[in-house]
Formats: structure tokens, sequence, C-alpha cells
């Protein structure tokens, strides 16, 4: 009796002995986890106001000098055309940081005079070319030609410009046909073309929401891009908009980054002003 | 009266006409990588050699961006530029950049910043530029103690996608998988974690039991999975921040493929009992056992919706084994896949909008999405043997594993995490210490 006793409990205890050991969650070791450590998180962006470094800007400043000798220096016709734009733009620029730093940045004004004084000068020959419109290619260029020469010789060319575009009444006519048709098949396709290539489609927004960009746009004759608008602002900064303002921001990175846009050759004043529809819903849905 | 209208309507007319603006619809772009540039934090020499000290790096600036660039690489949406073409250094950047140079390079957004040692904390400013428009897109600040350092720069990487993409990024996690080593017949699995880039791998068990499907809760770092006892199979829960772990409780028959509900309150899973399987769901706060299907058939593999109304799961109820969803009270089942071939283990997307399944078609494996509905099925990756695909936090990257084929002796087997975006382009191996498989995604840790 007592030997059974005892044989049935040493046998208890082992039992006992051996689940204890064999449980998973008795033998647990202590885990070795780096812990999570929280993180502070603060917004800079409206607390700070950085400068530009101190070598940078003598770097910028050294750059624009070297932008305005070539400005002047330029002789040939069409080289004067596109550095004159791209100066205009550089202003543009500046005048943009200036107002958002005007401390911050201590940009001579003098270099800032300097710049537009140029641009006014050189919007004289815009102007003639606007009013030269109805005059040929061949014609035209030769007056930029001569812009830089001399203003007299601008004046007469001028005169006999108004008196072609009285003559050419009905050549008008045509254009303000034109004006309602829009762009040409191939002039629109030239542009589309250029830019699928340049807008880079943010592959994280969701194929079943609607989004559609509409941007407005003010061209110079050259293509090149002077104001552009987002119509529907306002959505840009509501709350839950996230994916709108994705969207909206890489389309205008995409009109920045195709500049000067493949705009036809003639007819500036039917497509100074473009819209540009931006709808992604196509791709995502792949 | 009649000529005045015709005029008046002309008048009315003619001005509208002329000044019509015209429309073009930009449809199609393209969809390479966004180039941007990651330009290395800079840091002042007094920092540099206090970090030295602490973290054995010889640059901590350079070293979280690396990270940062590293991320956002991929996850295939960015692409950014070498450094060597880089004509600002750090410093300068840091504060306002030239523009000019680095649209020069043709980056189109651009991250600078500084790392700076602070009453023995590791503080990290970063900007983000919009090198087109030249301004500033956002500016952060981070302070957390130095050898939290990776983790600032997961956190960067996801500030930045988040702005460029508009949606959370993902780079601020972990994954937990089953770890295996040995051959096919004699493997040895322990359960192991790691951050989301593979860095600071660490193993949980130690390997004496068989660990499967390790699953996280999607509101804590919680995790649940299957360890064998007594050749069967029990529902563990694991705390990885405690380390404490409990059997969630005794269930006749097997137990397989639990997972948590979307508020981490409940575990779905489903019972084999008699021949056939079907669904329960236990509460975890009072352990109460809920019965949801109640069918012949073999129910398995649930998955909750994220509003936690629905749930998908498998079922061969109509001959084959398909993908099926239901109310979260069992009632309203409807049948989703119908395409040819195999489906299985249906992984609801944390976005809502797709569900990740694995399909079996003529003896090849693929890892799929398709929508709610049942339409719009995308095979993204097809292998000879891959399955158990689990969703980054952000509904837009898969991981999974896949196994190779042994030859005729028996070697050559080894399986592998991968992950693969819904493109289906970029597919990536994720580097483990050991063999993998079985991964799951944790939510982002700081939120």
């Amino acid at each position: 009796m007592n030997r059974s006793i005892i044989i049935s409990s040493v046998l208890h205890a082992a039992l006992i002995f051996i689940t204890a050991m064999s449980l998973p969650f008795l033998a647990k070791k202590p885990l070795d986890i780096p812990p999570i450590v929280s993180v502070e998180l603060i917004q800079i962006a409206e607390k700070t106001n950085i400068p530009f470094a101190p070598k940078a800007k003598k770097i910028i400043e050294k750059v624009k000098e070297k932008e305005k000798k070539l400005v002047s220096e330029q002789a040939p016709p069409k080289k004067v055309k596109k550095t004159k734009t791209k100066t205009v733009v550089s202003v543009d620029k500046n005048e943009k940081i200036d107002n958002k730093t005007p401390e911050a940045i201590p940009l001579p004004e003098k270099t800032v005079k300097k710049i537009e004084t140029k641009k006014e000068s050189k919007q004289n020959p815009d102007k003639l070319d606007e009013e030269v419109k109805q005059v040929s290619e061949f014609e035209k260029k030769e007056l930029v030609d001569l812009d830089n020469i001399a203003k007299l010789i601008d004046k007469a060319k001028e005169d006999t410009a108004k008196v072609i575009k009285k003559n050419n009444d009905i050549t008008q006519d045509q254009d303000n046909k034109i004006v309602t048709s829009g762009l040409t098949l191939s002039e629109e396709d030239a542009l589309k073309a250029q830019i699928f290539g340049c807008w880079s489609i943010p592959l994280g927004l969701p194929y079943n929401e609607d989004l559609l960009v509409r941007i407005k746009l003010m061209l110079e004759p050259d293509g090149s891009v002077a104001k552009t608008e987002i119509l529907d602002h306002a959505r840009m900064n509501k709350p839950g908009q996230g994916f709108y303002k994705v969207l909206a921001e890489s389309a205008l990175r995409a009109v920045k980054l195709c500049q000067p846009l493949r705009v036809p050759t003639t007819g500036y004043e039917r497509w100074k002003e473009l819209q540009l529809n931006f709808d992604a819903r196509e791709m995502l849905e792949g | 009266m009649k000529k005045n209208f015709i005029i008046l309507f002309f008048i009315v007319l003619i001005p509208i006409n002329a000044f019509a603006l015209i429309e073009v619809d930009i449809t199609r772009g393209n969809l390479n990588p966004l180039p941007l540039a990651v330009s290395p934090l800079s840091i002042d020499d007094k920092s540099k050699k206090s970090f030295e000290k602490i973290l054995k790096q010889e640059n901590i600036g350079s070293e979280i961006s690396t990270i940062v660039e590293n991320n956002l690489r991929t996850s295939g949406l960015f692409n950014p530029l070498s450094k060597e073409a880089f004509l600002q250094a750090p410093d300068i950047a840091n504060l306002k950049p030239r523009f000019e140079d680095w649209n020069l390079i043709k980056a189109q957004a651009l991250i600078t910043g500084k790392v700076t040692y602070v009453e023995e904390k590791l503080r990290v400013e970063f900007r983000l530029w919009d090198v087109l428009a030249a301004k500033e897109m956002m500016a952060l600040a981070f302070t957390t103690v130095p050898n939290n350092w990776r983790r600032v720069g997961h956190i960067i990487s996801d500030k930045v996608y988040e702005r460029l993409t508009g949606e959370k990024g993902y780079f601020d996690t972990r994954i937990i998988y089953v770890a295996e080593e040995g051959p096919k017949t004699q493997r040895k699995k322990r359960l192991a974690i790691m951050d989301q880039d593979g860095a600071n791998n660490k193993f949980l068990t130690l390997g004496n039991e068989l660990v499967l499907t390790p699953r996280f809760n999607p509101t804590s770092q919680m995790v649940t999975y299957l360890s064998y006892f007594k050749n069967l199979p029990r529902v563990y829960l694991l705390d990885i921040e405690t380390g404490t772990q409990e059997v969630v409780g005794d269930f006749p028959g097997m137990t397989f493929a639990p997972r948590f509900s979307p508020d981490g309150k409940k575990i779905i899973m489903s019972f084999a009992k008699d021949g056939k399987s079907d669904i329960y769901t236990m509460d975890l706060e009072n352990r109460l056992v809920e019965r949801i299907t109640n069918h012949p058939s073999i129910d398995t593999s649930p998955s909750y919706s994220p509003n936690g109304k629905f749930i998908a799961f498998n079922s061969d109820r109509s001959g084959y084994q398909q993908i099926y969803i239901m109310k979260n009270d069992g009632s309203d089942v409807k049948r989703i896949s119908f395409g040819n071939g195999i489906y299985g283990t249906p992984v609801w997307s944390p976005r809502g909008d797709l569900i990740a399944f694995t399909k079996l078609h003529k003896g090849k494996f693929y890892i799929g999405v398709m929508r709610t509905d049942g339409k719009g099925e995308r095979l993204l990756t097809e292998n000879y043997y891959q399955e158990a695909p689990s969703w980054s936090p952000n509904g837009r990257v898969l991981i999974f594993y896949r196994e190779t084929k042994t030859n005729a002796k028996g070697e050559g087997f080894s399986a592998k995490l991968w992950s693969i975006d819904l493109t289906g382009y970029n597919e990536r191996l994720v580097e483990t210490e050991t063999d993998a498989s079985d991964p799951s995604w944790s939510s982002l840790l700081s939120n």
C-alpha cells in the first residue's frame, strides 16, 4: 500500500516537474528589445526664418552679376530673346523671396532695380512684337535684330507696322475665327505630349476619388509661364484634402519643369491664357 | 424689334467667344519615381565627437540621411540622386538652399537638416524643399535619446513620404516573422522581430516549440501567434514591450489563423472539429467565444475589414476554396472570387479598398489583390511557392514569403521574405539573418 503511494507521488512529482519545464509561457526568457522611446515633434517652420548662409549669399550675388553681364553682352538676335525671358523669370523669383523674407535676405536693392530697368527696356520690343503680329515671320526676326542697334529704326518700323495692320483688317477677322476654335489638334497634341513627360504622377493617390486639378496659366509669347493659378485654390488647404494638395503641387511642378511650353508659333492672343486640367484617375486605375 | 434682338444676341455672344479659355486635359503622366536629393544632415564638430563616443558612428548626420535615402528608394516612388552630383555642402544647404544648384541636377525636392547634441539628447532638425517652386514645404525638429537615431531616420522618411504622396508612410514600423533554420524535415522555428528595413533583428522565442502565423495587433505592440503544445496548436498572446506571454484559452479541436480585430479587442480564428472548420471570435477582455459561421464546409483564414463591419474568409463550400465576405455577425455571406484556380489567405487592406490573397492556378502561386466586391483582380507576382501576404500600415506594400524548390537530393530549399507594392513593379527581397516565413507588418510606432 505504502509503496504504491510513494511510487504514485514520485510519478506525480515528476509529471508536474516535466509540465512546468515544458510549458512555453513558463520557460520564457526576458526579452531584450529596444524600448519604444517617445520622440518629441516640434513644428519649426513658422518660428524660424532662416537666412542664406553667408557664403551662399556671396555666390548668389556673383552669379547675378554674371547674368547681368551676359544680358548686356549678347549680340545675336535669337539669344536676345531667350536671355531676356530668363532675366524676367529670375526677377520674379527674387521678388517672391523678397516678399516672404524681407529682412532675411538683404539683397542689394541696386541690382534689383537695375534688372527691373532692363526689363522695362526689353519690354519695348515685346510690345512691338505684338503690334507687328501681322508682319511676316521674316520681317519680325529682322525687327528683333534691329532692336539692339537703334531705337529710331524701331520707331520707323512701328509706324509702317501700324499702316500694315490697318490694311490687314481681313486677316484680323480670320484670326478672330481661330480664337473661337482654340488650339488645333496637332498643337494640342504637341503640348499634351510635352506635359505628359514632365508630370510625375504621385502614385499613392486613391483612384476612386474625385481628383481633378484645374490650373490657369498666363503665358509669355515664347511659351514660358508668367503666372499660374489653381482654380479651386480654396480646396488646397482644407483639412482632409491632402490628396488634392499633393496632386495640385505635382501639377505645378510639371508646368514649371516643362517651361517653356511648346506653344504654337503664331496667334499669341488666343493662347496667352490656357487652362490645364490634370486628371490622374485613368493612370491610377491602370 | 426682331432685328434689335438679333443684334443684341450677337453683341452678347461674340465677346464670350473671343475670350473663351482654351482648356487642355492632361490625363497621362510618367510613372517614374520622383527625383529628389537627400543632403547629408550637417553636424558641428562638438556634437560629432559626442555622438562618436556614444554611438560608435563616425558621422551620425550622414548615417541618418542614408536611412532616409534607402527608405525612399525602396518605396519605388522616389529616386534619391547620387550625392556625388550635389553642388552644395551640407552646412550651406542646411540654411536656405540655392535652388538653381539643385534644379541643375534635376532634383524636384530636397531634404536638408542638421544634428546637434543638446543636453545629452539627439536633436534633429530637417526641412523639405520644393526645388521648382523654390519654397519650403515642411520643417520639423525631433528630440530623443541618441540610441534612437535609426528611428529618427524612419520618422523623417515617413514625414517626407506623407507630404509628397498624400498618404501616411510605413517606415517607422517593425515586422514580426518566423525565423527558420535547419534541414526542411527538421526545421527549428523561432519568432523574430526586426525593423522594417531589416535592422535590429531579435529572436523572441527559443525554438523549443513550433511557432506559426504571428500577427500584429493593429492598435498596439501586441502579437498573437500559434504554438504547438502536445501536438495541438494553441493561440498565444505576446506583449512585445513587456515580454509577457499568455495562452488565450483552450479550445476544443484545432485552432488556426488567429488575427486581431481592427480595434485590437478581439481575436478572430478558425477551429477545426469533426472534419469541418468554422470561424469564431474571442473577446480578449471577458474571454467570451462567439461562433460566426456554421457550415459543413471548411471556413478558415478570417480577416476583418478596417471598419470592423465585414469579415473576409475562405471556404470550400462551392467545391473549391474561394474567398467570401460576410457581415461581422456571420450573415449575408457572399462569394467574391470567381477566377480560375484556388484562392486563399484573404487579407483586408488597412485602407479598406482592396483584399490581398494567394492564388494557386496550374501549379503556380500568385499574390494578388482584388476590390472588395471581387472585381478588378490583379495578380502582382507569380512563383513556384509563395503565400501569406501582409499589408504595410498604409495599404501600399505587401510583404509575403517565398520558398524555393529543392533539388532531387532535397537540397537548395530556402524561404525568404519579399515585398511588392501595388504597382507590381517594385519587388524586393527583404534581407533576414536566417530563412524566414509568415511575416506580419506592425502599425506605425509613432502616431
